[in-house]
């Protein structure tokens, strides 16, 4: 079978497993966020907390529990790590650094992991599995609540009350994340991924030096690592290593586990608004931009210039041969159009113009299908934009969802999609302003300005893959990146939670002949067109420099 | 029940669809079929407006459009720097187009307000320094200036007098030249009490006497608010024009962001760029075309209104009517013609059709009503009995119309005829001892008549066969011709349409059939009115109604958009947020269509300044960094001669823009009343994808034409 073949028939799987289960998780997960009812289990959590999950709570309310549950996993993340070396089970690893602890604390916070540490020489046991992987659940939830809140806003009349965020964030955890993640670890296992707490293993290798081997609770991480779009891999490699991804069959089904929430949170959507039509636009809205850099960068990719790269059947500098350049590219775009992050190959290695598709994925505010919960709201901003943009055209002041989108609402949305352009731009500009974060840069040229613009975008857009070829454990580059990566994940929250309860306040206006329509094909053009002129001709002049230079380059 | 029935009808079917303009107001251009056309532009305005477009380039002017300050700001600097280096011809240049840019935008702002300007001087002649002549408390008259006048002031008006202030006739009745401000020049009657009392400061009486009892304060009567209207002198940003205006600095902020951050990207690249060019591709992505004509927009919307005579108190109401998704519609003049007319005659058993034409034709004769008049008319033209005049029937004693007998006749030759309402007629044929047989009769035919609609008038005669009815007049509500079609529109527009009347219901009900409306209020009080506006609202639902009694002025006030009629009482016009000059209620319908053009204009150039960026980035990136990244060289698509020429020509492209969307601005995009699926289809493909494509074209043109100036 032809590489390209292969590399189709994988998408097409990919496709028809995402389309099966979209319906069934969809209406799942909004039945969970619409119970009136709570597990046993969960009763125990709000009892331990202190939390009443029937009290409604206003948008601020609901922003002050996010902002306190975060602080609170930033510091018992960072405490965590900072006792690793008296905690049992940590291999032997000491103690991780204040600066390091502080950016990986923030970074599984707020869903990026960005990971400025090599996973099997830094993190033990204990941190992996009751820090790390914890905050893979929780940050996860943390960004559905968000979206449900936003859901509930549009769904709502005349209310302040959003919903009880404890309760949002308890079950999306408990009824969602965990269950799937549990069965996905399963599967994984089955299929070769390792799960133990075996230690350290020296292995010769066949070209003489000896290599480290560890062992760990791999599976179950793995799970929650691609489900709750984190990407923070146990191992440095990542999805790449063979104990995260050993077969093209876990890579697929890694793939699988990445889009599978934000997909299906578009039929929650459409559910808790009353509309299922309302989500399948969003869905198409997503599924287009997704499927068509796909095949944008399954085509780079194939069709790469240069008799190394024809020999090898196209790119395959930094990708692994197990995967070959379907399942690279299939996962390269799964995971920069999310929130997720994972690699299973260096994206630095990818052609110019491969490499701009996953800048251009995360700089779109990954929200195609995009992180969980984070996708939706994202999309759902947008689609705010969109409706404003051109919804005038239809001879009304603009409305979606049956609410006006007035002067605040236009408000908390223009700051919301002004946030991560001005962090990455700033950022980057002042990188290449000041004397001494260059020297990080490790490429000349057009490719170096990539792996800095790369960073930033990463960062501040909470995505956490790392371009390579930047040496980015500097003191600049990480603060940098953690005030990125903080303000990237919070400072949206707020204007999103702002918009809903502005949008909840509301009554609804009725729908009539002369509203526009935005459950139709039409209005889904409209918002693809919108997502890619808006936040694509945001960062042209960047991208023109850094990926277009080099992927034009003659 | 008896809210605007016969009283009111002379007034509504005052307003007139097509009536010649006056003066030197702008014309009231309407086509034939009632669209909403575009209004009338003249280039020679943008001639004469340019001293006020330069005026407008003061700091303190420019700062209310966020965009436009920018641009103004970047032609600052890029002068400034020109002076540091006089010999670089490119950034004089590009500051000159800079410069053009803004003056161009403050044009488009300059010239919607100069045809306003216009008509405030034709009004302001109106308003000429009036001499009052005020009653003092002991009762006799002095002399007094039109501005010295207080609230409750009682001034005398006598033919030839120019009215000194707003207020209400309390004694006396005079017809009134009011086409100073309506420019109608046909005189109007205003009497003390009931609904024509309101009187308008600046209009001349034309006969007889009145006492005017003053309501409102000298500088702020309607012709002072319509000066201030019109000159746009009190104009706020709606709600709409702010959120719009978020969205456009939000955009320029994203974009001064990537332009601000280019010169260390240059840097490293190995390109120097200098602030020139950055300020060029500055002013080129940011949204110029709409930043510049957002204002003018807005002004030229009141403008369309005025020029169909429709003066909209704030910016507001306009886009409210856009939004509307219910309209409140009488029947009397807007549904209907504003009086019934016959339709037939049923004769009972034994009368002929003829005989009972005949009486009812000479019953009729000496009734001066419309309906009376409608009467004679079919008479002669389906059974050409000849219409008699009063005077050849000698002898004949002419029996009028009154409030107690309810019935109107004629004795002639020994013969009693009579035609009234069912009721009345037939205890006038009990009393004179008539058979009551053909009385059942009749009372059948009346209430088949009343159950279709119409309204049964009973004619009678007694003479020596007796008293008897002869049968029965079907009076009937001719409804306009094309409302169906109108209303079929509007349901496609997603707009409800409730028909008020004071009809019984089975009346009601038979009307809004016929004319197609999709629901009704028969019997219909304020109290009704006022509930079922605030049941709609409670919907989420905007409200549109006309109205001009003062019983009106409570469900005006409610409503999201009130048009008020100016033949109406002063409450009811101070209670509405727009007054129709001409008094056509059915001018509601523009109005709407007014508003959601407005929108729309607003929406589509929007749209168009934004999918304008593609081709400048596609101009100018490649122009900044072909010479270090030769790559990048591909995605100068249209081939632009050289990069100098790439970014001058999209800077003028920009600046030229403008230019030509003035019209487009001031007129509004072309709107037919289509659902808003057909619209968005429709808008986006002419704004969106024409935004996309145009710029590609009209900057190759333009580099073609820069290329060969020599030097390039």
């Amino acid at each position: 079978m032809s590489p390209v073949l292969s590399g189709v028939l994988q998408l097409l799987a990919l496709v028809g497993a995402l389309a099966l289960a979209y319906v069934p998780l969809g209406n799942h997960m909004a039945r969970v966020y619409s119970s009136k009812t709570h597990l046993r289990a969960e009763r125990w959590i709000y009892k331990a907390v202190g939390a009443d999950p029937d009290a409604g709570m206003t948008w601020s309310a609901y922003l002050r529990g996010i902002l306190a549950f975060s602080v609170a996993g930033v510091l018992f993340l960072y405490l965590l790590q900072r006792l690793q070396g008296v905690l049992p089970g940590s291999l032997g690893f000491s103690s991780v650094t204040p600066a390091q602890s502080f950016n990986t604390a923030v970074s599984f916070v707020t869903n990026t992991n960005w990971q400025s540490y090599y996973g099997e020489q830094t993190m033990g046991h204990v941190v992996q599995t009751a820090g790390l992987a914890v905050q893979n659940f929780v940050s996860a939830a943390v960004g559905m609540a968000v979206a449900v809140a936003l859901v509930r806003g549009f769904a709502r009349s005349r209310t302040g009350d959003l919903g009880n965020f404890w309760a949002d964030l308890v079950r999306g955890t408990v009824r969602i994340l965990v269950p799937v993640a549990a069965v996905a670890a399963v599967v994984l296992v089955a299929c070769g991924v390792i799960q133990n707490f075996s230690g350290i293993h020296e292995v010769g290798q066949f070209t003489g030096a000896p290599q480290q081997w560890n062992g760990g609770a791999v599976a179950s991480q793995e799970a929650i690592k691609e489900l709750g779009t984190n990407g923070g891999g146990y191992f440095n490699a990542n999805a790449a290593h063979p104990f995260e991804n050993p077969t093209p069959l876990t890579n697929l089904f890694e793939v699988f586990l990445i889009l599978l929430i934000p997909f299906a949170m578009t039929r929650t959507f459409g559910v808790l608004t009353g509309s299922v039509r309302q989500g399948y636009a969003i869905l198409a809205t997503m599924a287009v931009i997704w499927l068509g850099f796909t095949a944008l960068m399954m085509w780079t990719e194939f069709a790469h210039h240069g008799p190394a790269l024809q020999a090898a059947g196209g790119a395959m500098e930094g990708k692994e041969v197990r995967f070959g350049i379907g399942g690279s590219s299939v996962f390269a775009v799964a995971t920069t159009f999310t929130s997720t992050g994972a690699v299973n190959s260096f994206h630095s290695s990818y052609t110019g113009l491969g490499g701009g598709i996953t800048l251009l994925g995360m700089m779109l505010g990954e929200i195609a299908p995009g992180g969980v919960g984070s996708g939706l709201y994202g999309m759902l901003v947008m689609a705010v934009i969109a409706v404003f943009l051109a919804g005038l055209m239809v001879g009304r002041t603009p409305e979606y969802l049956r609410k006006k989108i007035g002067a605040r609402e236009m408000k908390l949305a223009a700051c919301y999609i002004l946030v991560t352009p001005a962090l990455v731009l700033v950022l980057t500009a002042a990188s290449l302003a000041l004397p001494t974060p260059p020297h990080s840069m490790l490429n000349p040229g057009a490719h170096g300005f990539s792996e800095v613009l790369y960073a930033f975008t990463s960062a501040a857009n909470n995505n956490g893959s790392a371009f390579a070829g930047l040496n980015a454990n500097t003191d600049w580059f990480n603060t940098t990146t953690g005030i990125a990566m903080l303000l990237g994940r919070f400072l949206p929250m707020v204007f999103v939670l702002a918009l809903a309860g502005s949008l909840a306040a509301q009554r609804p206006v009725p729908v009539t002949a002369g509203t526009l329509r935005t459950d139709k094909p039409l209005f889904s053009g409209l918002l693809v067109g919108a997502t890619l002129i808006i936040t694509g001709l945001t960062y042209f002049p960047a991208l023109a420099l850094g990926p277009l230079a080099e992927g034009l380059a003659r | 029940m008896t809210f605007r029935t016969d009283e009111s009808e002379d007034t509504m079917s005052t307003g007139t669809r097509t009536r010649a303009p006056h003066g030197d107001l702008p014309t009231g251009h309407k086509p034939a079929d009632g669209r909403v056309a575009a209004g009338l532009f003249d280039p020679r305005l943008m001639v004469r407006s340019f001293p006020q477009a330069l005026r407008k380039l003061d700091p303190r002017v420019m700062v209310k459009s966020p965009v436009m300050f920018v641009v103004w700001a970047g032609s600052v600097l890029t002068t400034v720097f020109s002076f540091t280096d006089p010999g670089d011809w490119f950034g004089w240049t590009i500051s000159a187009w800079l410069w053009l840019t803004v003056i161009f935008a403050n044009l488009a702002e300059a010239v919607a307000e100069g045809r306003g300007k216009a008509q405030a001087d034709t009004l302001r002649k109106a308003k000429s320094d009036t001499v009052a002549r005020r009653v003092a408390a002991g009762g006799e008259e002095e002399r007094v200036p039109g501005t010295a006048l207080r609230i409750g002031d009682l001034v005398v008006c006598e033919a030839g007098d120019v009215i000194p202030g707003d207020g209400d006739v309390v004694e006396g009745v005079a017809s009134v030249d009011e086409s100073a401000i309506t420019g109608e020049s046909a005189p109007v009657i205003r009497e003390s009490g009931g609904d024509r009392s309101a009187v308008t400061g600046g209009t001349k009486v034309l006969s007889d006497r009145i006492v005017v009892r003053i309501t409102t304060k000298p500088g702020e009567t309607f012709i002072d608010r319509m000066i201030a209207l019109v000159e746009g002198a009190a104009r706020q940003k709606t709600p709409n024009e702010i959120a719009l205006n978020i969205l456009l600095a939000s955009l320029s902020i994203v974009f001064l962001l990537a332009c601000a951050t280019l010169p260390p990207f240059a840097e490293y690249a190995g390109t120097r760029l200098t602030l020139v060019v950055l300020v060029a591709l500055l002013v080129c992505l940011i949204p110029t075309t709409i930043g510049a004509l957002l204002s003018a927009i807005g002004i030229a919307g009141m403008d369309r209104l005025v020029q169909r005579n429709v003066l909209a108190m704030s910016g507001r109401a306009v886009e409210a009517a856009g939004d509307v998704s219910t309209l409140l519609l009488d029947k009397t003049g807007t549904i209907t013609l504003g009086n019934r007319r016959a339709a037939e005659f049923v004769p009972v058993r034994g009368v002929t059709e003829n005989d009972l034409a005949d009486a009812a034709q000479l019953s009729s004769l000496a009734d001066e009503t419309p309906e009376g008049r409608s009467v004679v008319v079919l008479a002669k033209e389906r059974y050409g009995l000849r219409e008699r005049s009063r005077g050849e029937l000698t002898g004949a004693e002419w029996v009028g119309f009154t409030a107690q007998t309810r019935m109107s006749g004629v004795d002639v030759d020994g013969r009693r005829i009579r035609k009234g309402a069912t009721g009345a007629v037939l205890d006038w044929v009990r009393e004179q001892g008539g058979r009551v047989e053909v009385a059942d009769e009749a009372e059948r035919i009346a209430d088949l008549i009343a159950r279709s609609g119409g309204t049964p008038l009973l004619v009678a005669v007694e003479d020596e066969e007796g008293a008897r009815v002869l049968g029965v007049i079907h009076l009937k509500d001719v409804v306009k011709e094309g409302m169906r079609e109108r209303f079929a529109e509007l349901r496609r527009m997603g707009i409800r349409t409730v028909m008020i009347t004071g009809d019984n219901p089975l009346t009601a009900k038979a009307i809004a059939e016929e004319a197609g409306v999709d629901d009704y209020l028969a019997e219909a009080t304020p109290e009704d009115k006022m509930a079922l506006i605030k049941r709609e609202q409670a919907d989420g639902k905007l409200v549109a109604m006309t109205g001009d009694g003062t019983n009106d002025a409570p469900a005006l006030a409610q409503a999201d958009v009130g048009v008020a009629m100016n033949t109406g009482t002063s409450a009811a016009k101070e209670a509405g947020n727009m007054v129709d000059l001409d008094s056509d209620p059915t001018k509601l319908i523009e109005i709407v269509e007014i508003g959601k053009q407005l929108l729309i204009t607003r929406g589509a150039l929007t749209t168009f300044s934004v999918a304008n960026d593609v081709a400048k980035y596609f101009a100018i990136i490649p122009a900044l960094f072909a010479a270090v990244y030769p790559g990048l060289d591909t995605l100068n698509i249209m081939r632009l001669s050289s990069p100098d020429s790439a970014i001058l020509s999209a800077v003028i492209f920009n600046a030229l823009v403008i230019v030509a969307l003035v019209p487009l601005a001031l007129k509004g995009v072309r709107y037919r009343p289509l659902s808003a699926d057909r619209l968005l289809r429709r808008n986006l493909g002419v704004y969106g994808l024409g935004g996309l494509i145009a710029p590609f074209v009209g900057i190759k043109i333009i580099d073609m034409v820069v290329s060969l100036v020599p030097g390039l």
